[in-house]
């Protein structure tokens, strides 16, 4: 599994990039209310705004942590948007890619690293 | 935070987890580990404590011993009747600015030869320095400084309270009273801000902490933080100062006209007689061109302070803007209040919010979101 400062979490499943956000991200975000996820089969890049989540406290964005084209979104959170809270980096995921170019990923951080930038 | 105010509860805050923020010059507990969510429902279901101490508490007490003259000279303050208000009673009040704006909402309560004030923590130095010019010539303004404020809201508040002071349980919605307890004396008013029944108790500073730590050992009473407190309010569709109601918004623009007895209204024994008066009585008579309404998204995103209001999913000129939005754990839906123009206040009337650039639809609705629970 690798980590971006943005909080966000990538697992290689085959030839698709699982995405979702941190344990750490989800505590910090408090009880979460509402999720938006995005179309399928769309080319994104990376930045592009993907995902809204909304919890008690505000409204963030997920932004897209590797160009690729969208391939599933987990349409389970829009109904339970509170499985990020019990399972952030399981069930909970977001969003499946097939990315553009894998080595985008090589750069981030593994999990030691990101505890440590998470202090 | 070193030039913020601490309660005199602060310490306990940080023993029970309490995440502190910054509020209205005060450091206090947005949510303890619990969280938002849970604490909203654990309130309405069984009970929360919350420490309110950062509101301000004045005493009013007339120099000729007559409540009623602390009475008439506060109502040149506010729109509401305090002469009428009988003894251990609480009346809801909000003082207005010479264009019918309202600078502050309070409570006002008739404790037999003084009146007790609560004020809102954010405005409490403007509203004392404001009683104090215009009060002082029949009124002492005591400013209460040595004793902190608790609310005690939820199904089980009467149980937790009564175990330590037994007459609170006779009280009736909006009743106030002081009772002797093993914390000293206890000044009690049943009211709160939550929806539910429940208390909001003063004490002495150096005994509020165990009060509090009596209460919370009471089964069923957990700690709750500002997070879940502004959760609960939206759900009981009170307003907030500051964000449902200001200076820029009238007591009839902000639906809260029922405050206003017939007696300060046209006809009535003392019309007007307040700041803003030639405005507010044109309202309460022919109604103003806004009005805070309640707000229910059509589908799960929840509408934020801010957020726009519009006639149409094209239309090109807002008709009124979102003042407070959340998440509703208890009615389990997004829910906001808001201000529309008057044609569009009726129950029922669709309008489209522009929530991150899409219209969403949104429906007017009746509040409060979720019936409140007061023993009247």
């Amino acid at each position: 599994m690798k980590f971006t400062e943005e909080h966000e979490w990538l697992r290689v499943e085959g030839d698709v990039v699982v995405v979702g956000i941190t344990e750490h991200a989800a505590e910090q975000l408090g009880d979460v209310v509402f999720i938006e996820l995005p179309d399928t089969d769309q080319e994104v890049a990376k930045d592009d705004e993907v995902v809204v989540i909304e919890s008690v406290k505000a409204a963030s964005d997920i932004l897209a942590p590797i160009d690729g084209e969208i391939v599933e979104v987990n349409g389970m959170l829009v109904d339970e948007p509170g499985k990020v809270n019990e399972d952030a980096q399981g069930d909970a995921w977001f969003i499946k890619m097939k990315p553009a170019d894998l080595s985008q990923m090589d750069e981030m951080m593994d999990e030691a690293a990101y505890k440590k930038f998470i202090g | 935070m070193s030039d913020l105010k601490r309660t005199g509860l602060y310490d306990l805050h940080l023993e029970l987890g309490g995440k502190m923020v910054p509020f209205a010059g005060y450091e206090m507990p947005v949510q303890y580990p619990l969280g938002v969510m849970k604490e909203h429902i654990h309130t309405r279901t069984s009970a929360g404590l919350f420490d309110v101490s950062h509101m301000g508490q004045v005493i009013l007490r007339p120099k000729s011993g007559d409540v009623a003259d602390a009475a008439l000279a506060l109502e040149s303050l506010v729109p509401v009747s305090l002469l009428a208000l009988k003894e251990g009673r609480q009346r809801y009040a909000m003082f207005t600015n010479d264009a019918g704006g309202i600078t502050d909402d309070l409570m006002v309560a008739n404790r037999g030869d003084h009146l007790f004030v609560v004020v809102n923590a954010a405005c409490k130095d403007a509203d004392i320095a404001r009683m104090q010019a215009n009060l002082s010539i029949t009124c002492e303004v005591e400013v209460i400084d040595d004793r902190a404020l608790l609310a005690l809201q939820g199904p089980l508040a009467e149980a937790a309270l009564a175990a330590i002071a037994p007459a609170v349980a006779a009280m009736k919605f909006m009743d106030v009273t002081i009772v002797a307890s093993a914390y000293g004396d206890l000044w009690v008013s049943r009211s709160g801000y939550s929806g539910e029944d429940g208390y909001e108790i003063s004490v002495a500073n150096d005994l509020a902490t165990a009060l509090a730590k009596a209460l919370l050992a009471t089964d069923g009473v957990e700690p709750i933080g500002l997070g879940a407190r502004d959760s609960l309010r939206l759900e009981a569709g009170l307003c907030l100062y500051g964000n449902d109601i200001d200076e820029t918004t009238s007591p009839v623009e902000g639906a809260i006209e029922w405050a206003i007895q017939k007696a300060r209204r046209r006809g009535g024994e003392r019309p007007g007689g307040f700041p803003g008066a030639t405005r507010i009585l044109n309202e309460l008579e022919h109604g103003a061109t806004r009005r805070r309404v309640g707000i229910l998204p059509d589908g799960r995103a929840p509408m934020r302070a801010g957020v726009e209001l519009f006639a149409s999913e094209d239309a090109t000129a807002p008709i009124g803007n979102v003042t407070s939005g959340a998440f509703g754990p208890t009615i389990e839906r997004p829910m906001s209040m808001g201000y529309v123009t008057t044609e569009f206040a009726t129950t029922g009337t669709t309008v489209y919010a522009e929530v991150r650039g899409k219209r969403l639809p949104a429906t007017v609705a009746d509040m409060p979101f979720r019936p409140s629970t007061y023993k009247r």
